[in-house]
């Protein structure tokens, strides 16, 4: 009746909600660090949220897919952000 | 009726406060009133959030292979994201974003 | 000719595939040949490459040093949850209780590990994140968000203390 299904279901649609709450943020806020703050967050939610859809689904795939996000979020981050402290990415 | 064991119950208890800090980093994120502030909301309770989460699926996995790649992105997960709010945090301050004082109006 | 450092990363890395391919008995595995072969390969070749950026074979004492990180990893994870606590109260407070101020203060860390270790602290710790660390003077500018948190940091002093003792440096604040 009352299966771990259920559990991850609802957290599922619990970090989905979460997320859409931290577009509004990305949408508004004023200036561009509040916009990629907002986007480095979202992005850690979809990490949870990978792994909760790999558990729904039954496939244990989808934890190397949550652990190769996790590292592209930490790159994109970072190179935006030098890129907005000097102007240029790589100084040749 | 039921078909959880005690383990489940120790991982639901796990997953609940997962998802308690993470919506509270997103309520922290609209209603706080400056920049520096937000990120003190989100680069703290993202990261317990998402460790107590993982950690409750490692838990209700058991041995496995499984349960040793989360081990695996928990730690990259708390290394990597007070990295990414420090550096974002030292581009908005040297690009001359002004902190926020008590007082003043909503930025 | 082949460093200690060397063999090190070599393992590191063969230890990274093994557990992304799952290629050994225990744990639920399935026991392949091939797989093991090419990941000896990749390891060697990736290693080859970037041979002295993960593990330098510049410090001495390691292994005592990897010791007492193990040690100050459970009190620093309780810190986190005290700090995880502390900023769902002042966010859920309908009043909410910030008084945002910037601190700078000197430390006697110098080395990469070290600094990178008290900067990732104090970012995870109850209303401090770090903004900038200067590594010639160990010189950290903090932004805080309530003066109870920053008194914590600037006059008790344990974090620079307890990170002082863990990388074996002398003393730990001014």
């Amino acid at each position: 009746m009352f299966e771990m299904v259920d559990v991850f279901l609802v957290v599922g649609i619990s970090i989905g909600f979460t997320i859409l709450l931290c577009l509004y943020r990305a949408v508004r806020g004023p200036g561009v660090f509040n916009q990629i703050a907002a986007v480095n967050v979202i992005g850690t939610k979809v990490i949870v949220l990978l792994v909760a859809i790999g558990y729904i689904f039954e496939r244990p795939m989808f934890v190397d897919i949550a652990l190769l996000y996790a590292g592209l979020n930490f790159v994109g981050t970072l190179v935006m952000a030098k890129y907005l402290e000097r102007g240029e990415i790589c100084s040749a | 009726m039921f078909s959880i064991g005690v383990t489940d119950i120790i991982s639901i208890i796990f997953m609940a406060g997962g998802v308690f800090f993470m919506v509270t980093g997103a309520v922290g994120l609209l209603r706080l009133p400056d920049f520096y502030t937000r990120l003190h909301a989100t680069g703290k309770c993202d990261t317990l959030g998402e460790v107590l989460m993982i950690t409750g699926c490692m838990i209700f996995q058991g041995w496995s292979f499984v349960s040793v790649k989360l081990f695996f992105l928990i730690f990259f997960i708390f290394m990597a994201n007070p990295v990414g709010t420090h550096a974002i945090m030292k581009a908005a301050y040297y690009t001359g974003l002004k902190p926020w004082k008590k007082g003043e109006g909503r930025r | 000719m082949i460093k200690r450092s060397t063999v090190a990363v070599f393992i590191v890395m063969f230890a990274f595939w093994v557990l992304l391919s799952a290629c050994i008995k225990p744990l639920q595995g399935h026991y392949d040949h091939i797989r093991i072969v090419v990941g000896m390969i990749c390891a060697a070749i990736t290693t080859s490459v970037s041979r002295d950026l993960l593990i330098t074979g510049k410090e001495n004492m390691t292994l005592r040093k990897t010791f007492r990180l193990l040690l100050y990893i459970p009190w620093e994870l309780w810190q986190i949850v005290l700090a995880n606590f502390d900023v769902a109260y002042r966010v859920l407070h309908p009043k909410m209780p910030i008084d945002p101020c910037i601190i700078e203060f000197d430390t006697t860390l110098r080395s990469d590990f070290a600094l990178t270790t008290l900067a990732n602290s104090i970012t995870l710790t109850p209303g401090t994140i770090t903004i900038d660390v200067e590594p010639e003077r160990g010189r950290f500018l903090v932004h805080a968000i309530a003066s109870k948190a920053a008194d914590a940091l600037l006059v008790d002093q344990t974090m620079q203390n307890k990170v002082a003792h863990v990388y074996m440096e002398e003393g730990g604040g001014e």
